[in-house]
This record gives structure tokens, C-alpha cells and sequence, in this order.
């Protein structure tokens, strides 16, 4: 694709949305989130009334439906943030590898980051909150690096289903590691669950305001890089052409994608299928233009999480489902539609 | 065309060396397979010399080794081989059939079918033996079924099939981990068996359906493998030299799968066994021939081996799958980088 050909008029009428539309289905998607959050504040295995939800959020705890609200906040602020982390990040990861198969999960990066926690815990004593981060962080970046190396070993580069076809094999290499460090410490291995299928039921504030500046600064950083993804949407001689620094500006835009995502799995577990399915989704509502397209992910992407969080304290009444659970449920469908749609050399 | 005579020769050496060789490898694995299993049976807690064992399974009382040997490491040996054997042979049958290493049955979602069934049952209806395989087999035929209908466009690419199974695999380990979440106590080691395979607390009750799986699949699927090499010519050649390419392709489905069923409800998915398998069989005989036999033989000698070392060699008692999956893991990782490297089917 590297003709000067100007795209037919269908392109541009993608790429280019009117503003007035866009600025509505922002609209609408922040008020389905806060619909969606009230929700989670009021839903779950006790029913409550209003008073005690607004009593609750305000951080009463005179009755048990008070005390139910009260712990229902940090779960879904911790949904809101993990949704909005994971989608940008995949957001992000599509555009660096033009890759429509980009997710952290599906590229076996979040279970890198599981894993460093993992043997920080195990092996090097990293207890805090802000070291677990940190190790989430180069897990995951160790991790990005290897997948996109083996999968752009070969004729072709880094086509999708290789590179998915390497995360995939990566993840399943890293489960196993996984098990093997923790098992021997039995403090550890009492969780090993919530390190293989992320959850946002165990939230708490504590852990969380550690995680909030590395998210603040992952966005940014995927924000800042925003208008270099529309370049390299287009090919990398092409985006060279239009003055980008082709390497630079995609190891920028992955490290923003990978501290996303590695404090996002330092505080949720590994998340898979929310950064493929969400950006898909809004590129259908905002077009393919990123500096609408990362916002509107976070935002859709908060509102699949808490959605799926909601959806998992409903149907196992009176227990709960992992959201890991839920959106691999929802996502690897979707996965699938898209590994159909893919052309590959028949066998 | 008349072909020399000492060429001839050459060939009928080089064939008489491939047959050796074969012989030979096949030989080797049978007698290291059997001395595992000794040592496995006279190793542990306690050691009992080689007699007290041999009078253990001939059916005499011993006093301390009738339990220990008969009841705990006897059948954990004895599950271990045939899971093992099961493994090996299905795994190989699927990677020759699809031509395509990865195409395993434990990476393309057929062992967490079985798995997540047989978990399903165990734990949500309480059922036990038949009910367990007969629930695992129809699960994993469903998925192989599945799978082979997604990837299916007017013909079915490799890499196509393996990914829409990776996504497969992923939804399937979710019930899984939900089933075992709802089994009230969280426990590590029943969810291990089922997420990684395990021995811990095997019994004859699990062994036996296991074994006359084996018994009676295996031989078929044995059977099979000169059409099934013929077909890894490509279904037209093989058709041309008088396989039914249908039929065939049926048979070697519904045994492996069957094999894959039973194995994982008495063991759960043993990582990368099946995957591991076939191309380590691959190694040791060299190109041609089949490789169903030497294939099981690994797969067997892998979770013997494996299992003794999750048990004694680290301090803590690893289960047999999570000691494949460490050991299969950089191998993995190594056919990706390979295939990739080659051009490959993908």
C-alpha cells in the first residue's frame, strides 16, 4: 500500500467521521459507563435500597446493605480503571504492530507481567504494592519484546497470526512457569487462581493508588503518541515520508501500551480479549482516527469491565465469576471471528 | 531405466539402516520405560528392594509394601504409562494427520475440553467412572468438531485451525476455573489436576477405564498408520494409492480423541505431552517410517519421568503437568521460532 492513489470516498468517510457524531456516541458511551457503574454500586448477591447505596458511597457503614455498598465501590473503580488500562493498551498494540489481533492477553504480555509478580514475590521478597508494579511493568515489557521478535522471525514480518500464534505459545509457556514458582511457597500459591484469571473482586483502594500514576502516565503516553499511530497506520515508508521517526515513535507508543498494561495486571491479574474486542468496537462508532479512538476505548473498555463484573456477581448468585472468566467468554469469540476473517495460506 | 546395480545396494543398505535404527531406538525407549517404572515403584518414602515388589505385584502379603506398592505406586506408575502411551499416540496421530506439529491436541483445545468436562462432572454432578469418560468424550469430539467447522472455508489452512482452537482453549479453561472456583473449598490440588494434569492420588479406579481405552484404541489407531502416512502425501495422492482418505481420517479422529478423553478424565491435560511427543520421536528415528509406536513410547517415558521428578527431585512435590509444561515450554517456543524461520505453513 504504498501507491499515492487518494483512498476511495468509503475511506474517508471512516476515517473521518463528522465531529457532531462522535462528540454524541462520546455522549452516549459516558452515560452507559455511569449507568453501568451505578449498577455495580447497587447489584449484587444483597439487594440494597437507594438510601443505603448513596449512604454507602459516602462511606456509612451502619447496616450490612451500607457496609455491601461500601465494598462494592473500590471493585468497580478498580473495574473502570483495569477496562480503560487494557483497552487502550490493546488500542495501542493493534496500531504499533498494524496487527488487528493485538491484545495483551492474546500476546501472552499480560501473563509476562503475572509471572514477574509472581517470582518478585517468591524469589526477590518484593512486597509493595509500587515493586509489584515495577516488576508487572518489565514482565511485560520482556515479554512484548520476545512475542514481536518470534513473530516477526521469518518471511513476511510480523503478520498477525504469527504474531498471535506466538503469543499464544508464549502465554501457554509462561502458565506453566507460573505454577512452578508459586507452588513451592505456599502463601503464594493459596492465590495461584487469581494469577492465572485476573479479577477486580479482591479491590482495594491501598493497592490501587500505587497503580493510578503508572496508568496517568501510560495514557499520556499513548495520548502523546496518538497522532504518530495515524502515521504508521498507513506503512512505515509512508509514515517515514510524512517526517515520522518511524522507530522511535513505535517503541514510544509500546512503552505507553506496556505500562498500561503490566500495573493493570499488577492489580487485576491477567485480563485477556478486553483490548481486542474494545477497539474494534469503537472503531466502528469513531473511525480509525486514534486521537478519538484511544479516549472512546477507555471509555468502552471501563464500560465492558464493570459490565462483565456485574454480569459475574448476577448470574452465580450467590457467588461471583471472575471478570477474567466473563471476557474470555465474550472475547474469544470474537477472536475467533477475526482469525476467520484473516487470509492465510491454505494448508 | 535400468538402475545400477550397486545403487540398488546403496538403497537397500540405507533402508536395512532406517529399520535398524528404528529397532534399535524403539528397544531402547521399551527397556528405559521399564526401568523407570521399577524405580518408581521401588522409590519414595520408603525403598523396597526390588524383591519385596516383584512379590507385591506376583500378589504376595508384605508387610507395609502391599499398601504402598500395590495401592499408591503401582497405580500411579501404571497410570502414568498409559497416559502417557495415550497421549504420545494421539498427539502424534493429530500432528501427522493435520501435517502440522502444532496442531496437537493440547494446544488446539481437544485436552481442555476433556478437562473442563470432566471437571464439570466431577464437581457439578458428582459422577464418577463411566459417567466422567463418557462426558470427556463427547465434549472433545464436540470441540474437535467444532473447531474443524470454524476453520473450515472451503478447505482447512493449519494456522487457521490452530488459532480458532487457541481461542477455543481459552473459553474452555475459563469454565474450567469456573467449575473448580464453584467446588466451595478452593482446591490447589484438585484444580492443578485439571488445569495442568496431575498423578497426585491416582488410583486403579482411574487407572483401569484409562488402560482399556488404550487397549482398545490404540491398536486401531496403530493399525491405521500406513494410510495415515500415505496421507501425508496430500489427500489426492493417498486416494490414488488406495487409502479411503474418508474413513481413514475418521477412524484416526475418533481414536484420538477417544485416547485424549479417557487419559485426561483419569489425569487431567498433562502439558504439552501430546505436543512434545511426536517430534522427539521425530528426532530419535529420522525421517520416514511411521511414527505412531516410538511416539507413544516417549510420551510414556516423558510423564514416568516427569512425574518422578515433580515428586522427589525439588523440595516441593510439583505435579507431573506442571513439570512437562516447564520442560515442553522452551521447546514450544523453539518449533514457533523454526517454523517461522522456515516460511512454514504459515
Amino acid at each position: 500500500m504504498t501507491t499515492a492513489v487518494s483512498p476511495p470516498e468509503s475511506g474517508v468517510a471512516i476515517l473521518r467521521r463528522p465531529t457532531r457524531v462522535r462528540l454524541l456516541w462520546l455522549l452516549v458511551v459516558a452515560a452507559v459507563l455511569v449507568a453501568l457503574a451505578v449498577a455495580s454500586v447497587a447489584i449484587g448477591s444483597r439487594d440494597v435500597t437507594w438510601a443505603d447505596i448513596l449512604a454507602g458511597v459516602g462511606g456509612s457503614i451502619d447496616t450490612i446493605e451500607q457496609a455491601a455498598v461500601y465494598t462494592r465501590v473500590p471493585r468497580t473503580v478498580l473495574a473502570i480503571l483495569v477496562g480503560a488500562a487494557l483497552a487502550v493498551s490493546g488500542a495501542v498494540m493493534q496500531g504499533v504492530t498494524r496487527n488487528p489481533l493485538g491484545d495483551p492477553g492474546i500476546l501472552g504480555i499480560n501473563m509476562g507481567a503475572s509471572l514477574a509478580v509472581i517470582t518478585g514475590m517468591a524469589w526477590f521478597g518484593i512486597g509493595s504494592a509500587v515493586g509489584q508494579i515495577w516488576a508487572a511493568i518489565a514482565g511485560a515489557g520482556i515479554t512484548a519484546v520476545l512475542v514481536y521478535v518470534l513473530g516477526s522471525m521469518g518471511r513476511g514480518g510480523a503478520t498477525p497470526l504469527k504474531l498471535a500464534l506466538a503469543g499464544a505459545a508464549t502465554s501457554a509457556a509462561l502458565a506453566s512457569f507460573i505454577i512452578a514458582v508459586a507452588l513451592p511457597r505456599g502463601d503464594i500459591s493459596a492465590n495461584i487462581r487469581s494469577w492465572q484469571i485476573g479479577g477486580v473482586g479482591g479491590a482495594n483502594f491501598e493497592n490501587m493508588q500505587h497503580a493510578v500514576p503508572f496508568l496517568v502516565v501510560g495514557f499520556v503516553v499513548s495520548m502523546l503518541s496518538a497522532r504518530s499511530l495515524n502515521s504508521l497506520a498507513l506503512g512505515d515508508d509512508v509514515a517515514a515520508g510524512l517526517g515520522e521517526r518511524v522507530a522511535t515513535a513505535r517503541a514510544a507508543a509500546a512503552i505507553g501500551s506496556v505500562m498500561l498494561c503490566g500495573a493493570a495486571t499488577a492489580v487485576a491479574g491477567p485480563i485477556a480479549f478486553v483490548g481486542l474486542v474494545i477497539p474494534h468496537l469503537c472503531r466502528l462508532l469513531v473511525g480509525v482516527d486514534h486521537r478519538w479512538l484511544l479516549p472512546f476505548s477507555a471509555l468502552t473498555g471501563s464500560g465492558l469491565l464493570v459490565a462483565a463484573d456485574v454480569l459475574g456477581r448476577i448470574v452465580a448468585r450467590p457467588s461471583e465469576i471472575d471478570v477474567g472468566i466473563i471476557t474470555a467468554f465474550v472475547g474469544a469469540p470474537f477472536f475467533i471471528a477475526v482469525v476467520r476473517r484473516q487470509k492465510v495460506r491454505e494448508l | 531405466m535400468q538402475a545400477a546395480p550397486e545403487s540398488v545396494e546403496r538403497v537397500a543398505a540405507l533402508r536395512d539402516q532406517r529399520a535398524l535404527r528404528r529397532g534399535v531406538v524403539i528397544s531402547v525407549l521399551a527397556s528405559a520405560i521399564a526401568i523407570v517404572f521399577a524405580v518408581s515403584l521401588m522409590v519414595g518414602q520408603t525403598f523396597y528392594p526390588p524383591a519385596d515388589v516383584v512379590r507385591v505385584i506376583l500378589g504376595d502379603d508384605v508387610a507395609g509394601a502391599s499398601f504402598t506398592v500395590g495401592w499408591l505406586r503401582l497405580p500411579r506408575a501404571v497410570l502414568a504409562i498409559v497416559v502417557g502411551l495415550s497421549f504420545g499416540l494421539a498427539g502424534v496421530a493429530f500432528q501427522t494427520m493435520l501435517r502440522n506439529p502444532l496442531a496437537s491436541p493440547d494446544i488446539i483445545g481437544i485436552s481442555e475440553g476433556a478437562s473442563a468436562a470432566a471437571a464439570v462432572g466431577i464437581i457439578m454432578f458428582s459422577l464418577s467412572g463411566t459417567g466422567v469418560s463418557a462426558l470427556a468424550i463427547a465434549a472433545s469430539l464436540g470441540v474437535a468438531l467444532l473447531i474443524y467447522g470454524l476453520a473450515y472455508r472451503g478447505g482447512v489452512a493449519g494456522t487457521r485451525l490452530i488459532l480458532i482452537g487457541i481461542g477455543i482453549a481459552a473459553m474452555l479453561r475459563s469454565v474450567t476455573a469456573y467449575t473448580l472456583s464453584q467446588a466451595g473449598q478452593w482446591d490447589l490440588q484438585e484444580a492443578l489436576r485439571w488445569l495442568t494434569g496431575s498423578l497426585n492420588g491416582a488410583s486403579w479406579e482411574q487407572a483401569i477405564p484409562a488402560f482399556f481405552a488404550l487397549v482398545v484404541l490404540g491398536p486401531l489407531l496403530l493399525g491405521a498408520s500406513r494410510n495415515l502416512s500415505a496421507m501425508q502425501l496430500g489427500d489426492d495422492t493417498a486416494a490414488a494409492l488406495g487409502v479411503r482418505v474418508e474413513r481413514t481420517r475418521l477412524l484416526v479422529v475418533v481414536s484420538a480423541v477417544g485416547l485424549i478423553a479417557f487419559g485426561t478424565a483419569a489425569a487431567g491435560p498433562v502439558a504439552f505431552v501430546a505436543f512434545l511427543a511426536g517430534p522427539i520421536a521425530a528426532r530419535l528415528i529420522g525421517p520416514r517410517g511411521s511414527l505412531l509406536l516410538p511416539a507413544a513410547l516417549v510420551g510414556a517415558l516423558l510423564v514416568l519421568v516427569a512425574d518422578l521428578l515433580g515428586q522427589y527431585a525439588f523440595g516441593t512435590r510439583f505435579p507431573v503437568g506442571v513439570v512437562t509444561g516447564v520442560l515442553g515450554a522452551p521447546y514450544l517456543i523453539y518449533l514457533i521460532v523454526r517454523t517461522n524461520r522456515a516460511g512454514g505453513s504459515l
